[in-house]
Formats: C-alpha cells, sequence, structure tokens
C-alpha cells in the first residue's frame, strides 16, 4: 500500500512535469491556430530549435542557465517572425491542405538542418549544481530541475494569462480571435497583431522545449515524434483558448506517465484511445467553441 | 388550403441570444410567400432551420405534413424541400453543367453509380441542358463556373435548386447583387415553374417583393411580427415603423 | 493532362493514358537489373493511388493513410510467416479485407469530424497502429520485423524468381488493375458526387446527398487499395518493418501524390516513379541533403506549383498551345 502511494505521489509529480512542459510547448499553436486559422504542424520545430539552443549555449558556450533559457526564447521568436513574415503569411487563408503540406515541408528541412548540424545523437542537457540532486519534501526527494521545472512553469503560465486578460495586446489577441472581420474594422492591426502572438508563441515554444530538454529528448527526429503530442494537447483543449490546453496537457503528461510506469507493454496506445474517444464526444475539444 | 411547410413554435438560440423566438409560420401549397425583415431578424437562420441545415432549441418542423424536425438535410430534400443560398454556394472548379447534373442525378438516385461513367447518362445531361436553357446560360454550360459573371453564378445557383423538383422552394435573396437584366430571367424561370409548388423568397428589393409575392411575412429580432397580403402589409403601422420606415430613413 | 470528369466528360481513353503501360512493359525487357527497383515503384503507385482517391477527389486530408498500408503489409506478412498461409492471392484478398475494414470503423468516426480534429483523428488511428505492431512482438517480430514470409507461386503457377520478374510482372498486373478501378470510380457519377463534396459540401447537403455514406464508401475502398499495396511490399520483400506505419509512410506518400499532382490520376504514378528513383540515388549518400529536399520541394510546391509535376508541364502545353 505504501508502495503504491509513493509511485502516484511520483506518477502524479512526473506528470505533472511533463505536463507543464506540453502546455508550455503548445499553447502558442492554440493561440495562433484560433487567430490566425493556421494548421501549423511545424510548431515542434520551434521547441526543438529552442532545445538545441539551450544544449549548446550550455556545453559549448558555458553559459550561465538562466541565460541560456533566455536565449532560447529570444533567438526562436525572433526567428519565427522572420520566418511569419517571409513564409507563413503568404498562406492565410489558404486551404488546409496547403498549410499541412507547407509547414510538413519545413519540418523535413529542419529535421535535415539539424541532423547536418547536431548529429543524429540525443544532446546532453549539462546542468549547473544548483539544479542537481534531490530536494526534501514532506519527506520525499524529487529530482531538483523538474522541482524549479513545475515552479517556473507555473509563475511563467500565470503571467500570461494575465498579460492575455489585462494588457492591450491580450485584449486584441481574445477580439480577433472571436471575430477578426470586427476586429479589424475597430482599427486593430491584425497582420502586427498576427506576428506578435506569432512570436510570442513560437518563442514559448522555444522555451518549453529548453527547459523539456531533460524530459524530452532533444533530437533531430523531435518535430515528428513530438508532433501527435502537440496536436492532441491543442484539439483537446480546444482552439484559441488558454485553459483548455491547459488542462488537456496535464491530463496528458498524467496519464502517459502513468501508463509508462504501469502498463509500459501498452506505449502510448491509451493516450490515443482516448483522444480519438474524447474528440468523437466533443469534436471542438474540451473548451473549444468551434469544430 | 393545406400547408405544405410549417413550423410550430420553433426556436433557436445561441447561447444567451435567441435569434428564433417561437416562430409559427405556414406555407400553403402553390403560394408565393415573402418573408422579409430588417438586417440581422433572423431570416437565414429560419431557412437553415427549415432545411435542416441547423437543429432547432425546441418546436418543429412539418414539411407536406409529416414531422421532420430530426430528419437530416438529405432527407428533406428528398420530400421536395429545396433551396437557394444568400452567398452563392457552388461547385466553383466544376462546370456549369456539372453544377446542376449533381442536384439531378441526386434527385433521379443516380449519383451513388459508381461503374459507367457519368457522361453515359445522357437524360441527366440533356434535363441539365434543358433547365440552363429556360435561364438563358446554355450557351455557358461546358464554362467553369467561378469564371462566370456574379449574376450569371445566381442563375446556377436557382439552376441548381430547380433541378431538384421541389415542391417546396426558399430562395434566400436570389436577386442579391444581380443586374436587372438577370432579374426578369430569374422572375421569369419563377413564372414559368409549375403552379402547385410552394416558394418563400427572402428579399430585400421591395419592388421584387411586391411584384412577386401573394403573401407576406415580416420577421423582427427572430419573431413573426406580422402576416397578410401584400396591401396590408405596406399599409400596417408598424411594418412602416420598424421596417419600411427605417429604409426610408 | 488534368482531365474533367463528370457528366460533360468524355470517359473514353487518350492514347496518352497508354503511355505509363508501354513504359512499364519496356522497362521490363530493357532494364532486367533495375525490376526490384520497378516492383517498389509499382507498389508505390498503387499506394498513391489509393490517396488520390480520398485527397485528391473527395478532398480527405489524411496524414494516416499508411494505417491501411501497413495493416495489409502485416497481415499478408503474418499469414505468410505465422500462419502458414502462403498463396498470394488469398494474402492479397486477405489484406484488403483487413484495410477495408479498418478503414470503414474508422473511417466512420473520422468522417463525422472536421479540420484540425479530423487530421488529428488520421494521425491518432496511424499512430495506434504503430503502437500495436511495435507491442505485439509476438505476431509482428516488433522493432525487429516479421522476416520468414514465405510466398508460394502465383495461381501455382507463376513462382517469385530471384530476378524479381515475376514480382515485377505482379505488380504491375495489380497496379493495371486499381489504375482500371479508380478510372472507372473517377469518371462515374459517384466519382462527380465525391468532386462535388470536395469542392462544397454545404451545397452538397442541400442538394440530398448523403454526404457521410459517399465518404464512407469511398475511405473504404481506398483502405481497400492501401491494404493491396502494402500487402504487394509484404510479398516482393519478403518481409515487413515497422517503417510501414505510421507518420513517416504516410507523411511520404502524401509527397510523393503532391510532388506528380493531386486530383489528377496520373500524378499517382509520377510522383513515386521520381521520387524513388531519387532516393535510390541520393538518400542512401547523402540522407541529409535528401531530407532537407523533400521538405524544400514540399514548400517550393506549395508556394509556386500548386498542381505538382503534371501541373507544370499542363501549364507550359497550354502556353506552348497558344503561342503557335
Amino acid at each position: 500500500m505504501e508502495a503504491f502511494f509513493s509511485s502516484l505521489v511520483s506518477v502524479a509529480f512526473h506528470g505533472v512535469a511533463y505536463g507543464m512542459i506540453l502546455y508550455v510547448i503548445s499553447v502558442g499553436l492554440s493561440v495562433t491556430m484560433g487567430l490566425m486559422g493556421f494548421t501549423n504542424l511545424a510548431h515542434g520545430v520551434f521547441a526543438m530549435a529552442g532545445g538545441y539552443i539551450l544544449c549548446s549555449a550550455l556545453a559549448r558556450f558555458q553559459m550561465p542557465f538562466p541565460l541560456a533559457l533566455a536565449l532560447s526564447f529570444v533567438l526562436v521568436a525572433a526567428a519565427s517572425v522572420v520566418l511569419e513574415r517571409l513564409l507563413y503569411s503568404r498562406l492565410y487563408g489558404a486551404a488546409e491542405l496547403e498549410q499541412v503540406l507547407f509547414t510538413i515541408g519545413l519540418i523535413f528541412m529542419s529535421v535535415a538542418v539539424a541532423r547536418l548540424v547536431f548529429g543524429t545523437l540525443q544532446q546532453p542537457v549539462l546542468l549547473p549544481e544548483y539544479l542537481k540532486g534531490p530536494f526534501t519534501i514532506l519527506g520525499r526527494e524529487f529530482p531538483v530541475y523538474r522541482v524549479f521545472l513545475i515552479v517556473f512553469s507555473a509563475t511563467m503560465i500565470a503571467g500570461l494569462w494575465l498579460g492575455v486578460e489585462r494588457t492591450l495586446w491580450g485584449a486584441m489577441v481574445r477580439a480577433a480571435v472571436d471575430n477578426r472581420a470586427m476586429a479589424q474594422s475597430i482599427g486593430i492591426n491584425t497582420r502586427r497583431l498576427f506576428t506578435i502572438t506569432f512570436a510570442v508563441g513560437s518563442g514559448l515554444a522555444g522555451l518549453g522545449g529548453a527547459l523539456g530538454a531533460e524530459i524530452v529528448a532533444i533530437q533531430p527526429t523531435y518535430p515528428f515524434e513530438q508532433l501527435v503530442y502537440f496536436l492532441i494537447v491543442v484539439s483537446v483543449g480546444g482552439l484559441g483558448n488558454l485553459r483548455g490546453p491547459f488542462v488537456a496537457a496535464l491530463l496528458i503528461g498524467i496519464t502517459d506517465t502513468a501508463c509508462k510506469y504501469w502498463v509500459p507493454q501498452f506505449g502510448a496506445f491509451f493516450i490515443y484511445a482516448a483522444t480519438i474517444c474524447l474528440l468523437l464526444w466533443r469534436p471542438a475539444g474540451l473548451f473549444g467553441s468551434r469544430a | 388550403m393545406s400547408a405544405v411547410l410549417e413550423t410550430r413554435d420553433l426556436c433557436k438560440r445561441f447561447g444567451a441570444l435567441t435569434v428564433a423566438d417561437n416562430i409559427n409560420f405556414r406555407l400553403e401549397a402553390g403560394a408565393k410567400h415573402a418573408l422579409i425583415g430588417p438586417n440581422g431578424a433572423g431570416k437565414t437562420t429560419f431557412v437553415n432551420l427549415l432545411t435542416g441545415l441547423l437543429a432547432p432549441s425546441s418546436g418543429t418542423v412539418m414539411l407536406g405534413g409529416q414531422d421532420v424536425t430530426l430528419l437530416p438535410q438529405s432527407g428533406r430534400v428528398k420530400r421536395g424541400l429545396g433551396r437557394t443560398f444568400q452567398i452563392n454556394t457552388l461547385f466553383r472548379e466544376m462546370s456549369v453543367l456539372d453544377n446542376v447534373a449533381l442536384g439531378i442525378a441526386e434527385r433521379l438516385g443516380l449519383s451513388g453509380k459508381l461503374w459507367r461513367p457519368a457522361g453515359h447518362y445522357a437524360a441527366v445531361r440533356e434535363e441539365a441542358m434543358s433547365l440552363l436553357d429556360s435561364l438563358a446560360i446554355a450557351d455557358q454550360a461546358a464554362r467553369r463556373v467561378s469564371d462566370l459573371p456574379y449574376g450569371q453564378q445566381r442563375l446556377v445557383e436557382i439552376a441548381i435548386a430547380l433541378g431538384l423538383k421541389p415542391t417546396v422552394l426558399l430562395l434566400d435573396e436570389p436577386a442579391a447583387g444581380v443586374p436587372s437584366l438577370e432579374t426578369e430571367r430569374i422572375l421569369n424561370a419563377l413564372d414559368s415553374l409549375p403552379k402547385t409548388i410552394a416558394i418563400l423568397i427572402i428579399e430585400h428589393d421591395m419592388d421584387l417583393v411586391f411584384r412577386f409575392a401573394d403573401r407576406i411575412t415580416v420577421l423582427v429580432q427572430g419573431e413573426v411580427l406580422c402576416e397578410g397580403a401584400p396591401q396590408e402589409i405596406a399599409n400596417d403601422a408598424r411594418v412602416q415603423s420598424v421596417y419600411l420606415g427605417e429604409r426610408r430613413a | 493532362m488534368k482531365h474533367p470528369v463528370g457528366y460533360g466528360a468524355d470517359a473514353r481513353l487518350r492514347w496518352t493514358e497508354w503511355l505509363p503501360w508501354v513504359v512499364a512493359v519496356a522497362v521490363f525487357f530493357l532494364l532486367p537489373e533495375y525490376l526490384s527497383l520497378g516492383a517498389r515503384v509499382l507498389t508505390y503507385i498503387l499506394f498513391a493511388l489509393s490517396l488520390d482517391l480520398v485527397l485528391g477527389y473527395a478532398g480527405i486530408v489524411t496524414l494516416g493513410h499508411a494505417a491501411f498500408f501497413g495493416t495489409g503489409a502485416y497481415v499478408a506478412g503474418i499469414l505468410a510467416a505465422k500462419l502458414g498461409v502462403t498463396d498470394p492471392v488469398i494474402q492479397l484478398l486477405a489484406s484488403a479485407a483487413a484495410a477495408a475494414l479498418l478503414g470503414l470503423a474508422t473511417g466512420a468516426v473520422i468522417l463525422r469530424t472536421h479540420g484540425l480534429a479530423q487530421l488529428m483523428l488520421t494521425l491518432a488511428v496511424a499512430a495506434v497502429c504503430l503502437e500495436i505492431a511495435n507491442k505485439a512482438t509476438a505476431l509482428t517480430g516488433g522493432a525487429d520485423g516479421l522476416s520468414g514470409v514465405s510466398v508460394a507461386a502465383i495461381f501455382g503457377q507463376f513462382k517469385f524468381d530471384m530476378y524479381g520478374r515475376t514480382a515485377y510482372l505482379w505488380c504491375l498486373l495489380l497496379v493495371f488493375t486499381g489504375w482500371w478501378l479508380v478510372r472507372r470510380v473517377i469518371y462515374s457519377p459517384f466519382g462527380a458526387t465525391l468532386t462535388g463534396i470536395r469542392e462544397n459540401s454545404v451545397r452538397m447537403h442541400s442538394i440530398g446527398a448523403p454526404v457521410y455514406q459517399r465518404l464512407l464508401t469511398v475511405y473504404t475502398l481506398s483502405a481497400a487499395m492501401a491494404g493491396t499495396a502494402g500487402a504487394l511490399l509484404t510479398q516482393t520483400n519478403q518481409f515487413v518493418g515497422l517503417n510501414v506505419l505510421g507518420f513517416e509512410p504516410s507523411g511520404e506518400i502524401l509527397v510523393m501524390l503532391i510532388l506528380g499532382g493531386v486530383g489528377r490520376l496520373y500524378g499517382a504514378f509520377v510522383g513515386p516513379l521520381l521520387f524513388l528513383i531519387a532516393q535510390d540515388y541520393l538518400a542512401r549518400q547523402f540522407p541529409e541533403y535528401w531530407y532537407f529536399g523533400i521538405g524544400l520541394i514540399l514548400v517550393l510546391v506549395v508556394l509556386f506549383a500548386r498542381g505538382g509535376i503534371l501541373g507544370i508541364s499542363d501549364a507550359i502545353i497550354a502556353r506552348m498551345g497558344r503561342k503557335s
């Protein structure tokens, strides 16, 4: 009984950590898909890029961890602006198939580049000493890094939610998700709004990829392998909102961890099966208003 | 006379917004009925409730004396309900002929056939051609519909509905954005239909409404304000204040 | 050429439509050392044809078509390696039936949804299949793959020889049959209905078409074809690996079809041919550049050449016609 309780706590802890990562990565995808109606399958590329930036900054350039983390956000956000202006914006309003193909193309290219630059091996994450080792809460030991990860992510998510609730940018995003034509007619520059939102969403994905590099291995096939998970979070959570993907990400993080812990022989089977059932029940997701 | 299409206490709500509020409506066989009302009165929503594109929050829709509230769109079409859309809803990359032929084949029960080429079914093609001829666009039959000028696309929109040989025809602003020549063609085509067909037309062009309709229903904020012969409606003080008055202003 | 289909179309064969078959037979006699590559190309042509039916004609965007291809491949493999059913015709029929059943069952769910949910579900179905194949090691061999696939002589007469001659002709026969079937379907009233659904499903509903049933029919048919293609792959390779399932083969067949030209019937011929020949030369030597190339081609096709290679050739022919 004691052993079961102990594993329960362990699964919940690691599940939440994984869920947080999933959310930080996927939230940008949910907002940009809801805002621009763009099916961006290449979102995982930004997360992978963030992971590579962090790993390289730590291993090759011996940067302090906070700086490396900040860099993974800033560089990815900046690169995404270029991509958005040059390429993505050409396909706003295009057919779903074209967006799907275009972003799959981007995935293929980024996978190739990652292999060319970093090789096929998984990147090691050289954590600083203060983030290593165990951390004792109520007589139980937890890895310090994961505690940090949960606390840091939670703080950032709270900041993001406040930002969307309280700032002008957030108000504009919410207005444009609800009714783009109306938002335009009251003078919101939706073009700039798209670019900024895309950059923030991609930057967050970069940050999430960096934070989670220790959990989700950074390797060239990352955008392909993780795509299903990001899409599950977004489609189960519902497009264009912040709460839905959060609940979905935590659910998936915990379920996935639990399945891998208790019934590893089934792999990710339950996650997929549950997703299929859930989308049958609510095609627009748990909190989505639109199909 | 008996009603071919009837609604009883029909309601539709989107959250707190009520867009159809207890609508009781009767369309008699052979009637030429117009539905008018200011923008946002819920006219198109009402048509969508009739065709089954939207499910009502409560109330019933009766078609030919039978309750069709739970029937999907295809079932209602099979029972004689045809419609056109306010915004052109066409098969843009297909030819004008195919746009019309698809509906005809569906009516004749041929469209599930997957062996012989479609061109083999000459009866479908001939019926489509004669229909296009009656709307004076037979010469455009082979063109891609998206290459046609807007007014002619409106005619295709109507031709598709007529190809279903409906007993009840719902026309959602058929003449919106159409040059007057094509408006005449539309009216002529409607005049030449069998007199037993009941037509419900939604229209903003009051000239057209008064020329065409022998009965008018006024819808305001999802509710039926009043119903009557054209002269009664034109003289109704409430209608003038909420609708005609607003338009003159 | 993109041939018009529908009620005003001429469904007779044009002389150009014989070209692929003339080329295929010529390869058999003139390039005997390429027959195994040829059989592979033919297999993927059949797979691409099945995808063109759902994606190009009915407009269902799927990221999981390999679910059916892989199911067909594994059913044939398990029959041959585990159950001792070595007759190739029975293997093909069983594979097609199993894939069709999977198509019917999953299509019944997937086709009720739209947009992101639909995309997600196609991906999830393929992922579930991969997961099952990966974990059911007793049947599938898991990550090691399924070897020991034995295939008896076709109709008791034609043995699979080491030069791949029988395999090539067997694939050719099945591609020809598949092409002929797809061609009949797309020119038929049913095919016209599919195009109508792709163009405007709202209107399709309003003319009384049972849209869902039509989509389910074509989805099942396409799944059966993809399953047949998978079984062909098993028979010619005498091995099944996990790489027939999941997102990557689904993505690759999509790339092949897009490259050739989607919704054009013969795009499904041109795309796999070029893709697999290029892969044969490039992928082993320069895997990084190969993947980069696929990605670049996809991006370029979407941005500049939405009809694929056949679309480009159409445009060139049209321009030359205007000049002369």
